[in-house]
Order: C-alpha cells, then structure tokens, then sequence
C-alpha cells in the first residue's frame, strides 16, 4: 500500500482545497437561509413558472420553502458541479500525470505489477472522492444544526449518497480515459463533467431527450427526482455502475500493456 | 549465467524505427557497455529490458527470467538510472528515497545515507528544488540503494561534474568488485574504455560491433600522422585526413608496404604509425556503417 499512500500524501492539498471550497460555499447557503426563508415561498412560485427552466433546474417539482428543497437546488449546483470537477480532475489525473511528469518511468521500474499500480491508484481516488464527500455531508449537517433547524437526515443522505455515486462514476470514467492519454487531460476531465450536467438539463427540457438520462450521472443524483422518489432510481443508477465498471476494467487492460515512453 | 541476454529484439513505432534484431549477451559479472549516438536505439532497449516497452518481437531475460513473465521478480533485483531522473514534486530527497525502498518493501535507510554522503547529498532538499546534477545524484542512490545485482545506467555521467563522476565510478567499480552486473549505456567513449571489458555499439537500431573493449579498439586501421611531402592520391584505404600546416594526419587501413613505398618516393621528415583510438572507431562506425574491421 506504499503507493496509496504516496498517492494520498501527494493529493492531500487539492483535497483539502476542493472540500473547504464546496463545504464553505454550502455552508454560506445554509446559514444564509434563515434571513431569505421568509421570501422563498413566493420566488418558490416564480422559479416554478419559468417554464423550460424551471424543468431543467426541477424548480417546477421542489419547494423552495422547505430547507430541503433549498438545500437540494443549492447542493445540485454547488456539490454536484464542484464534486464532479474534483472527482473529474481526480481521476483523470491518475495514471496520465506520471506520465505527464515523467516520473512513469521511476514507478514502473520499480518491482510493482502494473495491476497493482493501477488498483493502487484507484483506491486513492476513490479514498479522496469518499473522503470529500463524508468532509462535506459533516459540514452541511453541523451547518443544519447551527441554524436552528432540524437536521433532515434521510434526504440529506439520499442527496449526498446520490452525489457520491456520482462523483464516483465520474472519477471511474476519467480514470479509464487516463490510462490512454500521456498528457495531464484535465480540460478533458473538466469537459467531460460540464457535458454530463447539461446532458441532464436537455434530458429535463424534452421528453425526447428522455434516453440521455441512462447516460449521465447527474441523472439520477437531481435533486427534485430524489426528494420526489424518495430513493435512489436503480434503473438509472444500473447503467452508471456498468459504465464504472468498463471503464475500470478498460485501465487495468489497456495501462497493464501500455508502451511507457 | 547471462545478466542480460536478448534475442533477435524488434521494436518498431508505426513505421518509425526503434530497435531491429538486437542481440545481446553479458555475463553476470560484466562491466558491459553499451555505446551509440542519440537516438540509436540506447533507451528503447533498456526501455524494454526493463518492461516499460513492449517489443514488437523477439525475447529477452534479465539474470535468467524472461522480462515480461517474470517482470516484478527481476525488477526486484535490478537497479535503473534513467538518462533523465523525474521525481514527485514537492517530496524531499529522503522522501523519494523512501518512497522507492518501500515500493521495494524494503527500509534502505542506512545504505541510503552511506551513498548520499559519497555523492554530497542533502536529504533534507526539496527534488523539485534540485539542479539536473543533484537529480542525478538522487536516480543513482535509488538505482543502488537496494544493492541490486544488475544495474542498468543510461547516460549515468550526464550532469555530474568530474569529481562526482570520479566518486560515482569508485562506486560502481566497488560494487562491480562484489559481483554486481554493470550495463553501463552511454556516448562517452573514456567511460566506456577505462572501465568496461566489453561493449555493443549500436546504431539507427542495430548492433553493429560487439566484443570485448580492446577488440573494439583493436582495428587494421592505423593512424598516420607525417610531415613531408608525399604523394598519396594514389593510395587505397585512406580517411579522415587531415592537414594543418605540413603535417598530414589520416586513418589508413591499406598495405603497410603500399605505404611505405609510396612514402619513400616523397620527402618525409617526420612519421608516426598508431592505433587509432576507440573514439576514432567510434566515429568510423557511427558514419560509415563500418563492420568492425
């Protein structure tokens, strides 16, 4: 494990970054809400008849009166799009930045299988986007508290357990796409998760953009679609654990008989 | 027992050439060398023997195991400089030392600290603060701290000043005494003359000379070098010749009595006859294509 933890030792301060970031930016909006709580029903009732972007946002399916329905709009935007930008950058950085910091060359030459440089690394980012996610859940909780208002536990870990699955899907598919590039990617990491999100704004605008809900994570982690079902919708979740999968058996494939240059 | 043995080993990038057909052979113990211009083809073999790159075909083993079944164990047992040592950013001497022991399963600490006293290496220096040289000097104390018993060195010399060179020679020649394998690749003839037994000179991809270091040098090529006047026109098995003022200096690998006669109807004051050195032949393989003669 001494390449786990190098790799956490060496992710340690992005980590630190991206959770004080999107845990702070969350906080701020929770503890804001007691003052704009009074003016939510009526910009509830607005936000509800902006038509096609009410749908996008699901601001026509939540109430923004409740803290919860506050909480799952702000999350959708501050967690889901920072997560997924750590979780992107994360692992799209994994394999592809030894070789964009040609130090490749020191690890492979080392007495580890690549197997086990691949799993190794895995595990650290999946440790990082776990350990962001538990940072931020404490955080957004102990912000609950601290206004006086009672933690809803069970949609708040419907909303954040959504959201770490997937970060996780995210950080897998970009890990798979790094054992192919020999340059850092993290415009293609970031690309990737800017395009997933609005995948899931088309997917709500049409019904027949329907389909493209299979395809991105953000899908079954909205927000108005959780608090409504009241659960993870396993028909949407199933294609993203396929997809997770494929991409992590295509790393340990495709790096275990990469050539190193 | 072969430290390094390679077969007919092909790499080729698309259509590009890497590595045509090399074979090699170095007895455990050997101080080997392994001489070519840039881009010969040096680093994609190490690359391979060492399993960074796959070879298109042919085989190799490294201390008897073949490098791609049995890659983890060999490389257990072996020690690598690259040409151009990259470390984490942000991690200090000891910790790249550390983290390449550990990745070893092994605690090198005290042969760490031996070999960063012989080099004059701060431990407590940031890698990413250190010039080319220190770099240097870092690759090497990963590539011996384990004491391995094949050490594979691309370009070990480069950076480092000559008293370092001279301190990290002792070292290999120290460990060569204890029965390590050297292969030891690099442009640097000295290098390879004072302190290697054999050497493979390798060029656009194949080996185009192998023996042992005298063999190499040992060529039917002399190197003329009179003043006078002579009339040499004629002569076959004349090159790299030279003139600075009425001293002529060339490479010749004719008949000596061819020679002698053709000097005899000039005037010559002055006649030298020796054997070229191996930077001469050197250069003769690398831009004739010559076959060793």
């Amino acid at each position: 494990m001494t390449l786990l933890r190098h790799e956490l030792r060496q992710g340690r301060r992005a980590l630190a970054v991206w959770t004080a970031c999107i845990g702070m930016l969350i906080a701020v909006c929770i503890l804001l809400y007691p003052d704009i709580k009074g003016e939510m029903e009526g910009m509830s009732r607005m936000f509800a008849a902006m038509g096609a972007f009410s749908a996008a946002f699901g601001m026509d399916r939540l109430n923004f009166g409740t803290l919860i329905g506050f909480y799952a709009v702000e999350c959708g935007n501050i967690l889901g799009l920072g997560g997924a930008f750590f979780a992107a950058l994360t692992g799209i950085s994994a394999l592809a930045g030894e070789e964009r910091n040609h130090t490749a060359e020191f690890l492979l030459t080392h007495p580890v299988s690549r197997s086990r440089v691949v799993m190794e690394k895995l595990l650290a980012v999946l440790v990082q986007v776990v350990a962001l996610n538990l940072a931020v859940f404490a955080l957004s909780a102990a912000s609950v508290a601290l206004i006086g208002e009672s933690v809803p536990w069970r949609e708040l870990s419907l909303l954040h357990l959504a959201h770490m699955l997937l970060q996780l899907e995210t950080a897998c598919v970009c890990f798979g796409l790094s054992s192919f590039l020999r340059t850092g990617g993290a415009g293609l990491g970031l690309g990737l998760a800017v395009g997933l999100y609005f995948l899931n704004l088309i997917a709500n605008l049409t019904d027949s953009a329907r389909f493209l809900r299979y395809i991105t994570p953000f899908a079954y982690a909205d927000g108005a679609e959780l608090l409504t079902r009241g659960a993870l919708d396993m028909a949407l979740v199933l294609p993203g654990v396929a997809y997770t999968a494929a991409a992590v058996a295509l790393a340990f494939r495709h790096y275990g008989r990469k050539d190193i240059h | 027992m072969l430290s390094i043995e390679t077969h007919a080993l092909t790499k080729r990038y698309g259509t590009a050439r890497g590595i045509d057909g090399v074979n090699l052979a170095v007895e455990q113990g050997a101080f080997y060398g392994f001489i070519g211009p840039n881009g010969a083809g040096k680093s994609t073999t190490i690359r391979i023997l060492l399993g960074l790159l796959r070879p298109t075909s042919g085989s190799a083993r490294l201390l008897g195991l073949d490098i791609s079944a049995r890659r983890e164990e060999l490389l257990a047992r072996v020690g690598y400089l690259p040409s151009e040592s990259a470390f984490y950013p942000g991690l200090r001497v000891r910790d790249v030392l550390r983290l390449s022991a550990g990745l070893r399963g092994m605690d090198c600490r005290t042969e760490a600290a031996s070999l960063c006293q012989v080099l004059q290496l701060d431990e407590g220096r940031k890698v990413n603060e250190l010039s080319f040289g220190n770099r240097k000097k870092v690759g090497i104390v990963c590539a011996m701290q384990h004491r391995p018993e094949l050490l594979v060195l691309d370009e070990p010399t480069s950076g480092l000043d000559p008293l370092m060179q001279r301190a990290f020679f002792e070292l290999l020649e120290s460990r060569h005494r204890e029965g390590a394998t050297i292969f030891l690749s690099s442009h640097v003839l000295s290098e390879i003359q004072r302190h290697c037994q054999r050497a493979a000179i390798i060029r656009e991809g194949r080996i185009i000379a192998e023996g042992t270091v005298n063999e190499l040098s040992h060529s039917s090529a002399r190197r003329i070098v009179l003043r006078g006047e002579a009339s040499l026109s004629a002569l076959p098995g004349l090159r790299d010749m030279k003139q600075e003022g009425d001293s002529l200096s060339f490479l010749y690998s004719g008949s000596m009595d061819d020679l002698l006669r053709v000097l005899s109807l000039g005037h010559v004051k002055e006649l030298s006859v020796s054997e070229p050195d191996l930077e001469e032949i050197f250069l003769h393989y690398y831009t004739e294509g010559g076959d060793g003669q």
